[in-house]
């Protein structure tokens, strides 16, 4: 017989049946996503690692993002994505071992390393086991035939920094120039090239072989002979972030009026409270994403950072760019998922929209004028200014 | 040339700080404590939070990192070096002990502060402005409190009774036993008050140089150069080392700039060459 108490048990058993059904279907739906590895190697400890840091978290927080969607749609399989990462502390010998890693968890597209040093020690590891990397390093020779597997993932020194100097020569009246630099690789030869570009374009460099420890932790020493001769420019060529704003609190300090800049990223944060007031006008490259240009998805991006990390860091608007940039071509090219020769093909005539820029932009390869090839991600140059614990944008420029 | 003298007495006076612990730890323990650099950035790290992000005074935060650092020291020397010296009779033993509080710590602090360079407000504000000096006020007085913590420190241990013992540990450590000193506690003290130095040091300088994470090991290093250079366990040693790398340092900077960053590849061939005519130091050991 069939009473009241029957049948509402029967409706509970049904729908807890129907219940686990849709969950065991979801999850077996979800199971059904294949995962696809992508690669980091470089510096997320030490004065530099704010680097390499955003490259880990925008990476990990665009990778959350799709997977919480649904995943990534390659051909005909649907993948999620796994972001493996290892920190190279700056050390060329572990970025080996590193991409040595990625390259037995057959991984083949990493993004890094994040210096000179660390991009070039990689080079024939990542060659020998096909593997296309993404440095934020700057050597000509990476990009350049013979070469083919390194993409730059930003805009170079020596594409950003003359762009800077004919702005601060036709705006702020610049005339004069001083260089200094960490004794270091990387920015020994982004200084070098500064120094050349500042000299094309007829500045006067005053100073072009100051150099500083990385280790260095008060700076009046280094900056006391370099304030003296009042240059008009000051460029902290290759500064890493944990330094930028010790230096620049030295030369203000000393009484040095003049400009300074970078062609470095940095971390708005970091230079509000390591030099405060004293860092406003500071210029330096900024994350290819300011508010005039950003999308809904940009904005969509940086709540989900802050939320997944407590604090933002402005450099991620570039970082952001390199896993979109190995997804969006795989999807153009399938067949380039595990044979990096397609993907190659493929760079030569990929184009898809850029999710993060508001209007008409795409997402392209270039740099047939630096490189004589396509291997370098396309991204705004945006020049900023740092103001009251923000930056500013200067203004924004274009690499082909 | 004023300018340069003056950044050497501040840079002198400063390092003079950093290895005055470590030299006090050495000597009273003969423990080349490699983990001095990361109780440094520890300390740095207690003023960022309590005076940088709480926004307490600075006495305050300054007071809490030695503290804290003195509660560090003290539990490092019992639960680890003490144990270690017990049962090895092998040097190497604390040698390999410290580097792995070392690394241990250089983690632990970048997983609880992160990776990023951290800085605080200044504690005083203004630049003093003379035809030749030019130096920025908290520079002055982190010099000055330098100083005075140098001098503070050494009548500690002249005249108290804490520091009679550790002196008389750090010349014959059974003699002093078999005179009733208390060879375990004073040992601590002397770790704590040497983890301590380093903490309030990291404290004040995180004012003017602010601290990342990474920055122990150098630290360290240079500790050890000037421990080196006025002799190991010699706190004289260690404040004459300090303030003649910190000369060294600024007249170099200054005078060999055109020649790139050569300064430091001439300290170092200079201590080499130093070091085979003195390998004590200029002061040697022991000390009191």
């Amino acid at each position: 017989m069939i009473n009241r108490r029957t049948t509402l048990k029967t409706l509970a058993i049904g729908a807890v049946s129907a219940l686990a059904f849709t969950a065991a279907a979801l999850s077996s739906a979800a199971a059904q996503n294949k995962t696809l590895k992508i690669g980091f190697v470089g510096v997320t400890s030490g004065p530099a690692a704010a680097w390499g840091t955003s490259n880990v978290r925008s990476m990990q927080v665009r990778a959350d993002w799709l997977n919480e969607i649904g995943g990534v749609k390659i051909g005909d399989e649907t993948y999620d994505i796994s972001i493996v990462t290892f920190d190279d502390q700056k050390d060329p010998k572990r970025a080996i071992a590193g991409m040595e890693k990625m390259a037995q968890e057959g991984i083949h597209y990493v993004v890094g390393p994040n210096v000179d040093d660390g991009a070039a020690a990689v080079r024939p590891v990542a060659e020998a086991n096909g593997i296309i990397y993404f440095p934020y390093a700057f050597p000509k020779e990476l990009y350049t035939p013979p070469a083919s597997n390194a993409v730059l993932g930003m805009v170079a020194n020596y594409q950003s920094g003359p762009a800077i100097y004919k702005y601060l020569m036709e705006n702020k009246g610049v005339k004069t120039v001083a260089f200094v630099a960490a004794n270091e690789s990387d920015p020994l030869s982004q200084r070098d090239s500064g120094v050349a570009a500042a000299k094309a374009l007829g500045l006067e460099v005053v100073a072009e072989n100051d150099t500083y420890q990385t280790d260095t932790r008060d700076f009046t020493p280094i900056m006391t002979p370099i304030v003296r001769l009042q240059p008009d420019l000051l460029v902290l060529s290759g500064v890493a972030p944990a330094n930028a704003p010790q230096l620049i609190r030295s030369a203000r300090e000393l009484g040095y009026q003049g400009l300074i800049s970078a062609e470095t990223a940095q971390d708005a944060n970091v230079l509000q409270e390591g030099a405060g007031e004293l860092a406003n006008g500071f210029i330096s490259v900024g994350g290819a994403s300011t508010p005039e240009i950003r999308s809904p998805e940009m904005e969509e991006f940086i709540e989900r950072y802050t939320k997944a990390y407590g604090e933002y860091n402005d450099e991620s608007n570039t970082k952001v760019y390199a896993l979109d940039y190995i997804i969006e071509t795989l999807k153009a090219n399938p067949a380039a998922i595990d044979d990096v020769e397609e993907f190659k093909k493929t760079m030569e005539t990929f184009s898809a929209p850029n999710p993060y820029i508001k209007g008409e932009s795409e997402l392209k390869y270039v740099g047939m004028s630096s490189f004589g090839q396509k291997r370098q991600i396309s991204v705004p140059m945006v020049v900023t200014e740092f103001k009251d614990g923000a930056f500013e944008t200067l203004f924004i420029g274009e690499v082909d | 040339m004023e300018q340069v003298i003056a950044n050497g007495l501040y840079l002198g006076a400063q390092y003079a700080l950093i290895a005055l612990g470590l030299t006090l730890i050495f000597a009273l323990m003969n423990v080349l404590n490699f983990a001095h650099g990361q109780l440094y950035v520890l300390g740095g790290f207690v003023t960022y939070t309590i005076y940088g992000q709480l926004g307490l005074p600075f006495p305050v935060a300054l007071v809490c990192s030695g503290l804290t650092l003195a509660v560090v020291g003290a539990a490092i020397e019992k639960y680890l070096f003490r144990t270690v010296i017990r049962r090895s009779v092998r040097e190497e033993s604390t040698m390999l002990l410290a580097a792995a509080i070392a690394f241990f710590l250089d983690s632990v602090i970048l997983l609880l502060f992160g990776e990023k360079q951290r800085g605080v407000p200044k504690i005083i504000d203004g630049v003093f402005i003379s035809d030749a000096v030019i130096l920025p006020y908290d520079r002055i007085l982190v010099g000055v409190l330098a100083v005075l913590m140098i001098a503070a420190f050494v009548l500690f241990m002249q005249y108290s009774k804490p520091g009679r013992a550790m002196r008389a540990l750090a010349q014959d450590r059974i003699a002093a036993q078999l005179m009733g000193v208390n060879v375990n506690r004073y040992s601590m003290i002397g770790f704590a008050l040497g983890a301590m130095l380093a903490g309030v040091v990291g404290g004040l300088l995180v004012t003017i140089t602010g601290v990342n994470s990474g920055i122990g090991g150098p630290i360290s290093i240079k500790a050890f150069l000037m421990v080196m250079i006025g002799g190991a366990g010699v706190v004289g040693g260690a404040i004459a080392g300090g303030f003649i790398l910190g000369m060294m340092e600024s007249v170099g900077l200054t005078v060999l700039r055109e020649f790139g960053d050569v300064t430091y590849l001439v300290i170092f061939a200079l201590l080499m060459v130093f070091l085979s005519i003195r390998p004590n130091g200029l002061m040697g050991k022991p000390w009191g």
